[in-house]
């Protein structure tokens, strides 16, 4: 095979035409160009763009804009799946209190996770309008992109909107004659997967080591530099404009019965199929359309397991299939819908190793704020390589189990530990088999590669 | 496993800082960079990635500069110096290779692009090839899961990488 490197490059893209992309149905992609291009200012404006802002801005208070989010019931697409609007209305503000800030959550991290690139690379405005609309109604002086630094491309594109943005007039003083002052300043970060968790977020935006912060005080009573703060992911945010354009019952009405829950999401595949990518679907889409969509496991191999939302969720199995991606259906089983880009693991690959693939990652990344985050995941992926190269002992299954307990949640300051054990925990139920058999499994040499995956 | 290699960690051998320079250019981008926070603290990780694209990584005696141009301690910036993964406290080669090692890219041959890297570089993770060229590192979740095993080669991202184009890519970076 000969690929030129230019053929190598990566290039975010979305899997559906523009004819199956509608404004009354697509409110996050249906501008997105077939050709992957970035949308600027002119033709984001000649798309409605900055429609929500005028339709809005000096016309509406800003507790009518939460009123309208809370209805709409758009709910955190980071992952978390707390309802924004909700979280606006905790926001503090009023009396004698300093304007605050929002920040958006571009700390796009979660292993599996592809989704926020394509919004930032590709259709930054509709992102800053989202933080206009999100800034007026939390009554915040200022607002941050928070921006993983390894996204080069996303904050070349978010510059430049900021930049035309601001020269329109949709940013800075008095925007669209409301009287509403507000602008916007890119952060880009320099590593650790711990900067998406809000507080640590924030840590980070103060230019401190990004260990998590005690709550309460919630962001939005004390946040940035003490000042009240609300901290949105990339993909919430970008469909605020929608929701005020249009109307929270119409966002409600989008999933059409799928799902409690209103709105779409950008559902993914990634992992050993025939068509990985991104689709933009009403949320409550099953699993099973999304396989369809992604053209099956590849090669001809059968599903083994998938997770549901990234790195920090549970595994689910083939029958899971059938059930509605959202937020509260996903959580009666073991897992959560996370980020909704489904990871795929085909029945030649083997858990344990991916398990331990995972550990590894979390250790890395633990901040070392809190000791069972800091020393329990190193000793568990201690286990797990022993495991995966048959030398396993027995008691490490029920050990492992015992970490998963004490790494769950209300045992640290954030979610870190937490989301490192869930994929643990439901691995070692659901696939026992696998992990016994790095114990019973001749024993290899010290150190020697992993037992082949048709033996684990 | 090297998956911990980091390149984070302040080396007390690397101490060609003593003569350190804040060059004008990167001071005035620095205080820029002050203004858009309400404390100078913030400017921080910007003011140490303003230091790096001009030195490559972050000398020793960068540290009291910048420290000195924010007006805060030595010791919180390198605090942030030695905490973030893509600030460099050791000298690293003229092109830094980053290999997504999380999931996806794991499922979809994280382990044979490593290997090919490897082989054709001589180095393991953490390491900067003898003539300067190349230091290579894992790096978490690239956010191209759909195209992986996936990387990055200075501000370039690339992927699917199949081990066999390897060589040829690596010849663009000179």
């Amino acid at each position: 095979m000969t690929s030129s490197p230019a053929s190598l490059r990566y290039h975010s893209q979305l899997r559906q035409s523009a004819a199956e992309r509608l404004a009354e149905t697509h409110p996050l992609t249906w501008r997105l160009r077939e050709d992957g291009a970035l949308i600027g200012l002119e033709e984001y404006v000649e798309k409605e763009g900055y429609a929500a802002v005028k339709k809005v801005l000096g016309k509406q208070s800003g507790q009518d804009v939460i009123g309208t989010m809370k209805e709409a019931n758009v709910r955190g697409r980071g992952g978390a799946g707390f309802s924004a609007g909700v979280k606006w209305s905790l926001t503090m503000q009023g009396g004698d209190l300093a304007r605050g800030y929002i920040v958006c959550n571009a700390d796009e991290m979660e292993p599996g996770t592809f989704k926020d690139r394509l919004l930032l690379e590709q259709q930054p405005h509709l992102l800053i309008e989202g933080m206009i609309l999100g800034g007026y109604a939390n009554n915040s002086c200022y607002g941050y992109i928070f921006l993983r630094g390894e996204y080069i491309e996303a904050a070349r594109a978010v510059s430049r909107a900021i930049g035309e943005a601001r020269a329109a007039g949709w940013l800075g003083k008095n925007i669209a004659g409301s009287g509403f002052d507000f602008d916007i300043a890119l952060h880009t970060g320099a590593g650790r997967y711990i900067c998406g968790e809000e507080t640590a977020l924030i840590n980070s935006l103060e230019g401190k080591r990004a260990n998590p912060r005690n709550k309460p005080p919630f962001p939005g009573q004390s946040g940035a530099w003490g000042k009240p703060t609300v901290v949105n992911n990339v993909e919430t945010l970008c469909n605020v404009p929608a929701v005020m354009q249009h109307g929270a019952k119409w966002y409600q009405g989008l999933s059409g019965g799928l799902s409690d829950d209103g709105g779409t999401k950008l559902y993914g595949v990634s992992g050993r199929v025939n068509r990985t990518g991104l689709w933009e679907l009403p949320i409550g889409t099953s699993a099973a359309e999304l396989m369809d969509r992604a053209g099956g496991v590849r090669d001809g191999r059968a599903l083994k397991t998938w997770l549901p939302g990234g790195g920090s969720t549970g595994f689910l199995l083939p029958e899971h299939l059938e059930l509605a991606l959202d937020f509260d259906t996903i959580g009666q089983y073991g897992s959560r819908l996370g980020t909704g880009l489904l990871t795929v693991v085909t029945e030649d690959q083997s858990v344990v190793s991916l398990v331990r693939n995972l550990e590894a990652f979390f250790a890395r990344e633990s901040c070392g704020w809190c000791t069972p985050c800091r020393d329990g995941l190193p000793w568990t992926l201690k286990i797990l390589q022993s495991l995966e190269r048959g030398e396993g002992e027995q008691g490490d299954i029920e050990l492992l189990e015992s970490l998963a307990t004490d790494l769950g949640p209300g045992r640290t300051f954030c979610a870190h530990a937490p989301g490192a054990a869930m994929p643990l925990e439901s691995s070692i139920r659901h696939f026992r088999h696998e992990f016994e058999a790095g114990i019973t499994h001749r024993r290899h040499a010290a150190h020697a590669d992993p037992i082949p995956v048709g033996e684990v | 496993m090297n998956d911990n290699a980091s390149l984070t960690s302040h080396s007390p051998i690397a101490s060609d800082g003593d003569g350190f320079l804040l060059h004008d250019e990167d001071r005035a981008a620095i205080l820029e960079e002050r203004d858009h926070y309400e404390q100078p603290q913030a400017a921080c990780i910007e003011a140490l990635k303003i230091v790096q694209r001009r030195h490559g990584w972050v000398p020793d005696g960068a540290i009291p500069a910048i420290a000195e141009v924010l007006g805060v301690g030595p010791a919180s910036v390198e605090g942030v110096a030695t905490f973030y993964s893509l600030i460099f406290r050791q000298p690293v080669g003229r092109h830094v290779i980053l290999i997504c090692d999380s999931s996806s890219c794991f499922l979809t041959g994280f382990d044979e692009l490593r290997e090919a890297i490897t082989a054709e570089l001589g180095i393991e993770f953490g390491q900067t090839t003898p003539d300067g060229r190349f230091t290579l590192l894992p790096v978490c979740c690239l956010g191209a899961c759909d195209r992986g095993p996936a990387m990055m080669i200075g501000d370039d991202t690339f992927g699917p990488v199949p081990p066999d184009a390897v060589a040829e890519l690596l010849k663009e970076y000179s």
